[in-house]
């Protein structure tokens, strides 16, 4: 029977790794991710024959209270705020591994017949451990993604927490080495549990909003291997293969992000928030740009990519918050109507989240197809008649190409300024999140206009309709 | 212990795995991708299940802790899945 079961959980997580493969192309990811759910029902099957599971009225209770709450959250959540959804996906699961960890601690005081070992002890630490910083570090996550938690001032004192959890931890750690038994005091557990709590809070609040998505990413890989972890403690392979599935996923996702902001990991983590470290005054801001832009209209917009045989839009998560992608993909259309080829250039951090600003495009009815990848869209903006650049502003600076003594110097771009024209569409002349004015709008071949990217494109597609 | 090597041989091989496959997943698909592993590392709620299933060695703090382990877990499945089919079915070639 036990072999049978084990076998049910390799099923699953073989379900899981065919579930991800079909998310290697849009095509087959609908199936994948069906695939994937497949895999999760065979595996609550299995652990509800579990011989252990005798009673199943709080199993159902549990059940039900989960997939109303998720079903709700499913349907009603809006896409611009799927940072929040995940943020808060991933210290749920954070606090799931901590629960089951603690309730198996409990049930192993109660078992005659259980010899703690000391792998078993390693593993249930592990588990409290990651399972508790996720969970509270995500929840500060969720508050600096919606601006409720603002860029902490006292960044040091939560460094110097930090370190004193650090401190207490290693205490600890010694304290259980060096002693007889192997974990059984319950006021030690209780301890790392607060410990770990305070600890993912004092983790994330130094870091600045800006780098949020970069956390989110770090935070998803934690939930997993604090799976990864319970599935140590109750020894069950399952467990273990999917936590480290999804261990992986974030820490590439994260890699990801850290390359395409130019920063590594440790300086997001432990480098304060990045506008506090460049940053330049109103100004200098205003001097630099001073008589040097040429501002434009939605007319003169109109007329310029009449004539544009390819348009390609750079979109920046300037775009979301104006509400603009529809208006977007109606001025897209009409182009192509025109007999023009329209792109969309995708930078890596161009939404809030890894792949966001593709997903909120998607739900405007752009087609992936013309959703097109920094590194694959860079070499055709020399032969781009307009370039649209859309509430994005660091990731099209070409300073960050050129200018070596330039703070974000390195940091990949798209090289909006290849284009014959770029027209930059923004509310104002303020800096990014880098805080450090735009070569790109006093160029030769740009074209500044000012204003609401949903007004804008709306007038231009008027303007386009009269002409 | 040999069940611990035994264990630790499994995760370190799923996670080259792991590397390999999420590596393949374009940029444009990364959103679904953490919904969708969101979901996947709802899995925890097996251990739940065992947990909140009541037997003899059970205590009532236990089981209070498997019930919102189990609610917890199942949240992020359910919402995992759904939240990923419905980006995904969003995504429209030309």
């Amino acid at each position: 029977m036990i072999h049978l079961v084990n076998l049910g959980y390799l099923a699953a997580a073989v379900l899981f790794i065919l579930g991800i493969k079909g998310l290697t192309t849009p095509k087959t990811a609908v199936r994948g991710n069906k695939m994937s759910a497949a895999g999760m029902l065979l595996a609550v099957v299995i652990a509800l024959l579990d011989k252990n599971v005798v009673t199943y009225e709080y199993i159902i209770l549990g059940l039900a209270i989960g997939a109303i709450i998720g079903a709700i959250v499913a349907k009603k959540i809006a896409m611009t705020d799927m940072p929040e959804l995940v943020a808060t996906l991933n210290g749920i699961g954070g606090g799931a591994s901590l629960a089951v960890a603690a309730a198996n601690y409990l049930e192993m005081q109660v078992s005659p017949g259980f010899t703690v070992t000391y792998d078993w002890s390693v593993a249930l630490i592990l588990s409290i451990l990651i399972g508790a910083v996720t969970l509270t570090g995500s929840l500060i996550a969720v508050g600096k993604l919606k601006g409720k938690i603002g860029d902490a001032a006292q960044v040091g004192l939560y460094k110097a927490i930090v370190k004193l959890c650090f401190l207490v931890l290693i205490a600890g750690a010694i304290y259980f080495v060096t002693s007889d038994t192997p974990l059984d005091s319950n006021a030690l557990i209780l301890g790392l549990i607060v410990v770990c709590l305070i600890l993912g809070v004092s983790l994330v609040m130094p870091i600045g909003g800006a780098d949020m998505p970069v956390v989110v990413a770090l935070l998803n890989s934690y939930s997993g291997l604090a799976g990864a972890a319970t599935g140590f403690v109750l020894g069950n392979n399952g467990l273990i293969i999917t936590g480290s599935l999804v261990g992986a996923s974030g820490i590439i996702l994260t890699s990801i992000m850290c390359k395409a902001m130019n920063r590594s990991l440790t300086n997001v983590l432990f480098g304060g928030s990045m506008a506090a470290q460049a940053g330049i005054s109103r100004d200098e801001n205003d001097a630099f740009y001073e008589g040097k832009v040429k501002f434009s209209s939605a007319d003169e917009l109109a007329m310029l990519l009449d004539g544009a045989q390819k348009v390609v839009f750079v979109p920046g998560y300037g775009l979301a918050v104006a509400q603009a992608q529809h208006a977007t993909r109606e001025l897209a259309n009409m182009l192509e109507e025109k007999g023009a080829e329209v792109k969309y250039a995708i930078h890596p951090v161009a939404g809030r989240m890894p792949g966001h600003m593709n997903v909120l495009l998607a739900e405007a009815e752009v087609p992936y197809d013309q959703l097109v990848e920094m590194d694959t869209i860079n070499p055709e903006f020399s032969q781009t008649d307009v370039a649209i650049v859309l509430g994005a502003n660091d990731v099209v600076n070409p300073s960050a190409a050129e200018d070596p003594n330039s703070p974000i110097f390195g940091m990949p771009i798209l090289e909006v300024h290849n284009a014959r024209t770029v027209v930059v569409v923004k509310r104002g002349l303020s800096p990014g999140f880098a805080g450090i004015p735009n070569e790109l709008f006093i160029r030769d071949n740009s074209l500044m206009v000012a204003g609401d990217a949903k007004k804008v494109l709306q007038e231009t597609i008027a303007a386009l309709k009269d002409l | 212990m040999e069940m611990f090597i035994m264990s630790l041989s499994i995760f370190v091989l799923a996670v080259f795995v792991g590397v390999e496959i999420i590596n393949k997943v374009p940029p444009t698909l990364h959103t679904p991708l953490m919904s969708g592993t969101n979901a996947i590392s709802g899995i925890v709620v097996v251990g739940a299940i065992i947990s909140s299933g009541g037997s003899d060695h059970t205590t009532v703090l236990s089981t209070i802790l498997g019930v919102i382990a189990v609610s917890l877990a199942t949240i992020n499945i359910v919402a995992g899945f759904m939240v990923t089919d419905r980006m995904l079915s969003m995504f429209k070639k030309k």
